[in-house]
């Protein structure tokens, strides 16, 4: 594949783009986050998705979506990230969908219909510790009646308390540490024994704590294989790494034009600093970094899309440089926005936030580069 | 099959056919390398037809025009040719600053006289150019440039000296910067070839901190070019050694990884595995360099199609020599003490610390990082300043 957009994904960028900056503008994200939203997210905004057909981007055709790739999720992630808006799009459309369109139909009968409505928030529930440890779940799945019983604990679960239902990867066989033995399960958010407590992010947004105390499911709630969670997880795991990826190249970028912006216009010494060579080089080395990025994220996605063996490398080496580089973006905002970018009034300080949130998100850069070292061979 | 399905298959079964086993090795060094010109000496057999075999066949310079001694291919086939060689492991068949450089100049500058005479002599590898730009008083600042070239009707006679000119006492042929009108700055430089064998040019290696001397000083004392050796307009040198500028950065960032995609990791497992810090600085250059990689891609795609910026190959040639030098510290890292071995066969005569000291130069010739910088600040982000 050429490492350009086509005609079609050029449209698409356009519409995303107009509509995140005339819907969902980063005032769009201060005005819930200053009215203390529960959800972190506006439900009318979520319709709106829906209605420009965003949230079924990566559903299938025949079950009714987009039938789109990475490369298209991406699109739309770029202009949320760029834009600050927020939405269960990286968790819902992006996470849950790539492992229900491994489910059976029933399955997906059951919830891709909410999600290309706009009404279903799907949270995923797999980090059970403060860094992302997926082959160390211990979260336990015992046979009961013509199901499991789930009991354990998750945290870290984006959009938790307002989501429909929870995907919770759990151990129903093998010891922790080991990826054969893992399951996925689609838990109703009313089950009985499943508890949650909301808490606030630096970014705004609002996660749970997951509390479950032998939470009854039947067999109907099994996603793919039991025991053979593995390679749903990861594709899971991957397509949302992908994705916070994207996000992060537009969280990078928006700070980084804001940044530039106010080089051009702030003056001091009687000269427009961005005269100085010694912010310019800054700025042009970080302009390099995330084009950089933009490439290896761009590069990743085609990969998934092609179903290209390299494909988990990438997504691992594009989650690490999107993380280095958006970290950069904003550090180096901050510091060259001077005293206002410590401000809240100032929108430099949002940006620094969002990355630091999606940085954690599935693996931080350094846990990718580690995975990079692994599948190089060292 | 579609017509670049088909155009694979046929290249892949020609490579297959005509590139001998012996190149789809690495070479061993610079010393293994096919730079052709007039007193080039083949180090095998099989490097000869391999070179031959291309020549005939347009695949030295495969996206050249036919009349111009290449293949005529479209961009997408000449990418799916390389990646075939590529999957081979075939080598190039030649290397030449006249490919990289010299060529796409004249495509876009020199008469159709020139362009078949000289575009096709480098295809053929026929003539080995160099390359006389810097002089001793103009480093970054080039058009500072003092070398001068009298007009004397038919001809000029060229006085001065250029220096760190690759290869100048390998060279054939070389490509000039001549000042041509001492009053204009800008608009008094000329672009002019000539023999290296014209009587009063004279080169002195320099022998650099590898022990080396790629790079040498060139004098002019007295030289005759003649008129139709003028390349572009007279006194408009500028433009066309901007333009070939552009090319050596992309050359330059090209080289910027010569290991590809493929990581030197896993050849380091031993050492890497007892020293957590330096896997992790290896696992950290992995992902600049799977970035890189697909970083050059991306620009490649978008230069061809006219969408990149004028000035991005300085993006390029910046992140990528910077890279290069970082590869070559790990590499000094992991080898160690046997890393710092001179001349030794076991250390392949010093050849990790001769390489890991050349490329402390990729980040000066061709334009320094920091003009790189300044050049991507001012033109594309459009910073304020002179």
């Amino acid at each position: 594949m050429a490492m350009t957009l086509n005609d079609d994904q050029n449209m698409l960028r356009d519409s995303a783009r107009d509509f995140m900056a005339s819907e969902a503008p980063v005032t769009h994200f201060r005005k819930f986050r200053d009215m203390g939203c529960k959800d972190g997210f506006s439900h009318g905004l979520w319709k709106q998705f829906a209605e420009m057909g965003f949230t079924g981007i990566l559903i299938p055709e025949a079950d009714g979506g987009m039938g789109m790739g990475q490369i298209e999720a991406g699109i739309v992630l770029e202009e949320i990230g760029r834009n600050l808006s927020p939405s269960p799009f990286l968790t819902t459309s992006v996470a849950a969908v790539e492992a229900l369109k491994l489910a059976d139909k029933a399955m997906r009968d059951r919830w891709f219909p909410g999600i290309l409505a706009g009404e279903t928030v799907i949270g995923i529930a797999i980090e059970e510790g403060v860094k992302h440890r997926p082959e160390k779940i211990a979260c336990v799945a015992t046979r009961s009646g013509n199901g499991f019983k789930l009991t354990g604990q998750k945290q870290f679960v984006v959009q938790g308390a307002s989501s429909d239902m929870l995907i919770v990867a759990a151990r129903t066989a093998g010891a922790a540490g080991e990826t054969d033995g893992l399951t996925l399960f689609a838990v109703d958010k009313d089950a009985a024994g499943l508890s949650m407590e909301a808490t606030r992010l630096v970014d705004s947004a609002v996660a749970a704590h997951v509390k479950l105390d032998g939470v009854q499911v039947d067999a109907d709630a099994i996603i793919g294989e039991v025991d053979g969670g593995w390679s749903v997880l990861s594709k899971m795991l991957d397509a949302g790494r992908v994705g916070a990826a994207a996000e992060m190249v537009g969280v990078g970028t928006g700070a980084m034009d804001l940044t530039f912006d106010y080089l051009k216009t702030r003056k001091q010494f009687d000269r427009v600093i961005g005269e100085f060579q010694a912010l310019q080089h800054r700025a042009a080395h970080l302009y390099g970094e995330m084009e950089g990025a933009r490439s290896i994220v761009l590069k990743a996605q085609s990969l998934m899309d092609e179903g290209h063996a390299k494909a988990e490398l990438y997504v691992a080496a594009a989650k690490a440089k999107a993380g280095l580089a958006c970290n950069l973006a904003v550090r180096e905002g901050l510091q060259m926005h001077g005293g206002i970018g410590m401000t809240d009034e100032y929108d430099i300080g949002l940006y620094m936030k969002r990355d630091r949130g999606l940085n954690e998100f599935f693996g931080d850069a350094y846990y990718h580069a580690d995975r990079v070292a692994t599948m190089n061979g060292y | 099959m579609s017509d670049l399905e088909t155009f694979r298959a046929e290249a892949r079964a020609w490579l297959e056919e005509n590139c001998p086993v012996e190149m789809r090795t690495p070479a061993k060094g610079d010393d293994d390398v096919c730079w052709g010109g007039r007193n080039f000496v083949f180090q095998s057999e099989a490097q000869k037809l391999w070179l031959e075999a291309c020549v005939a066949k347009g695949y030295t310079v495969p996206d050249w025009p036919k009349a111009y001694g290449g293949a005529g291919l479209s961009p997408q086939e000449t990418k799916i040719l390389r990646q075939e060689m590529a999957k081979l492991g075939c080598r190039s068949p030649l290397n030449s600053f006249g490919i990289w450089m010299l060529g796409p100049a004249l495509l876009k500058f020199g008469t159709e006289e020139q362009k078949v005479h000289y575009m096709g002599q480098i295809a053929r590898g026929e003539i080995r150019w160099c390359q006389g730009y810097s002089e001793p008083g103009s480093g970054s600042d080039l058009v500072s440039m003092q070398t001068f070239g009298e007009d004397k009707g038919d001809h000029w006679v060229v006085n001065g000296q250029k220096i760190w000119t690759s290869y100048a006492d390998k060279a054939d042929w070389i490509f000039c910067l001549v000042r041509t009108d001492k009053a204009n700055k800008y608009h008094g430089i000329s672009f002019l070839l000539f023999d290296m064998e014209t009587a009063g040019v004279s080169t002195k290696p320099i022998k650099l901190i590898s022990g080396n001397s790629p790079f040498c000083e060139t004098f002019f004392d007295n030289v005759v070019v003649p008129k139709d050796q003028l390349v572009g307009e007279i006194n408009r040198g500028w433009d066309v050694a901007k333009y070939l500028l552009g090319h050596e950065r992309e050359m330059i960032s090209g080289m910027g990884g010569d290991g590809g995609v493929t990581s030197i990791g896993a050849a380091m497992k031993a050492v890497l595995s007892e020293e957590p810090v330096l896997r992790a600085q290896m696992a950290l250059f992995d992902v600049d360099n799977l970035t890189f990689r697909a970083h050059g891609e991306r620009f490649m795609d978008e230069w061809k199609t006219g969408k990149a910026h004028p000035a991005y190959s300085n993006l390029m040639k910046y992140v990528g020599t910077e890279l290069n030098k970082k590869r070559n510290e790990l590499v000094m890292s992991i080898g160690g003490s046997q890393a710092l071995e001179w001349e030794s066969e076991r250390a392949n005569g010093g050849s990790k610390a001769r390489n890991w000291l050349r490329t402390k130069a990729n980040s000066i010739e061709g334009g320094t990082s920091e003009v790189m910088l300044n050049v991507v600040s001012k033109r594309i982000l459009e910073m304020p300043g002179a």
